[in-house]
């Protein structure tokens, strides 16, 4: 059994660990970081729970291997918020739309949303971009609404009345 | 579940990753964006004793132009999706792409990877054979060109041996005679296709079908081809050509697969009518 150095940024802090390649980089996330916002849903690809940020764009950490993730710029849901609390306008249009109800999936929406914001994606761009997650509870409507705000928001005032 | 223990590295270069297929042996695996490995691992469906990461390596995930496309192994679907010469020069592929998973898994899942694995429902392999690929393959031996017909063996296998590794496939740019068509059926985006079929089709001046191709995944235990069908388009006029019959003809010449996803008669049936819609919507570019 072999063990690997690796190092990595994580929500902007410089982290350094002993991993084994078998664990993926989702249990290093959760077990060793404590960065438990991903969420592990079905441990295969297949439910989006897990989704985080790596070099800029939005993959499934449970398709990682954790050595993989040596020198990758790593962002978690918890980074997305500013540090006081103040939530994220993409946070804010998922609070406002009740685009959530356990939570459960809503990190890794959160995390592709992120990605889709920063690249300006269009509405429908945006709404694909959420095929790539299951959530159990709410449905998709909310999440599209979301994903038409973030479309509309495209280069203008974030709609600040909800 | 987690894989049982295994040895791991990730070379920089390609050299590096011959050797090592070399010494290693039979039980080494490439790993390429693990979209499908990483679950298989788990799934204790794998089980190699060492892992080759070919994420680091340099110089396999270029995509470029000379005459041909040439698509490195190790370039993203979503990379591929994304360019520019893609999108102008063969957009049948970047269009087989939209439909591999979600954004989250084609950010990482790769070109290469997918043709290696050889799911027989995977849209890419269907897609090289449709369009005569030639894949590049490297070891310590020298390196070696296989086409697309020799390269895919059967469900989950192709002509790959095991200290080879594929470093790029070359594919041909669409012409102004030719039209290409990639469709399938899935129960939802994303999934792997119940049925699909590539179709690529060459038109003369007299408005004849000079070339035809079609290519289906899904149905069967591989990818594979409706050779008889192809052979009897030629020649055949574009201006009132039966497309329901070709659709036809083309599933009876394939021996269509049961599962839980969908019985053989569903796909074939299936698979009938998608083809005839295909040639539908292809030849009306070409009728006047
Ligand atoms: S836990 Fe990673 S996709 Fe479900
Ligand atoms: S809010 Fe419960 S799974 Fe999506």
């Amino acid at each position: 059994m072999s063990s690997h150095p690796i190092s990595f940024t994580l929500n902007g802090a410089a982290t350094a660990l002993e991993v084994e390649p078998r664990w993926t980089l989702l249990d290093v996330l959760r077990r060793q970081c404590g960065t438990t916002g991903v969420h592990a849903g079905c441990e295969h690809g297949v439910c989006g729970a897990c989704t985080i940020i790596v070099d800029d764009v939005a993959v499934r950490a449970c398709l990682m291997l954790a050595p993989q993730a040596d020198g990758c710029e790593i962002r978690t849901v918890e980074s997305v918020a500013e540090p006081d609390g103040t939530l994220h306008r993409v946070q804010r249009a998922m609070r406002e739309e009740f685009s959530l109800q356990c939570g459960f999936c809503t990190p890794g929406v959160v995390m592709t949303l992120v990605q889709m914001d920063e690249a300006g994606a269009d509405e429908d761009a945006v709404v694909e971009a959420l095929t790539g997650h299951l959530c159990r509870c709410t449905g998709y409507q909310g999440m599209k609404r979301v994903a038409r705000r973030l479309g509309q928001a495209t280069g203008a005032e974030d709609r600040q009345d909800g | 579940m987690k894989p049982p223990p295994f040895d791991y590295a990730a070379p920089s270069e390609l050299d590096e990753v011959v050797e090592l297929l070399a010494e290693q042996g039979e039980d080494a695996r490439l790993l390429a964006g693990g979209q499908s490995l990483v679950p298989m691992l788990a799934l204790r469906l794998a089980r190699p004793s060492f892992l080759i990461d070919l994420n680091r390596v340099s110089g396999v995930s270029g995509i470029a132009l000379d005459g041909n496309l040439r698509i490195g192994a190790m370039a993203r679907q979503a990379a591929i999706l994304a360019d520019p010469v893609v999108a102008r020069e063969l957009p049948v592929l970047a269009e087989a792409i939209r439909h591999i998973g979600h954004l989250q898994t084609r950010n990482r899942g790769t070109f290469g990877g997918s043709l290696c694995l050889s799911d027989p429902a995977a849209e890419l392999p269907a897609l090289a054979l449709m369009l005569d690929a030639e894949f590049e393959l490297r070891s310590r031996r020298g390196v070696r060109t296989v086409s697309a017909a020799d390269f895919f063996t059967g469900p989950y296998s192709t002509a790959i041996e095991f200290d080879e590794v594929l470093v790029a496939a070359n594919l041909p740019c669409v012409t102004p005679d030719t039209t290409m068509a990639i469709r399938e059926i899935s129960r939802r985006h994303g999934d792997f296709a119940l049925v699909g079929a590539a179709v690529r089709l060459r038109v003369g001046a007299d408005r004849r079908i000079a070339d035809a191709r079609l290519s289906w995944f899904g149905i069967a235990h591989q990818p594979i081809r409706s050779v008889v069908t192809e052979a009897a388009l030629i020649g055949q006029a574009v201006d009132g050509l039966d497309c329901a019959d070709v659709g036809a003809a083309a599933v009876a010449e394939i021996e269509a697969r049961d599962d839980v996803h969908a019985t053989a008669g569903y796909r074939s049936r299936a698979g009938a009518r998608l083809v005839a819609a295909m040639f539908r919507d292809t030849l009306e570019g070409f009728v006047e």
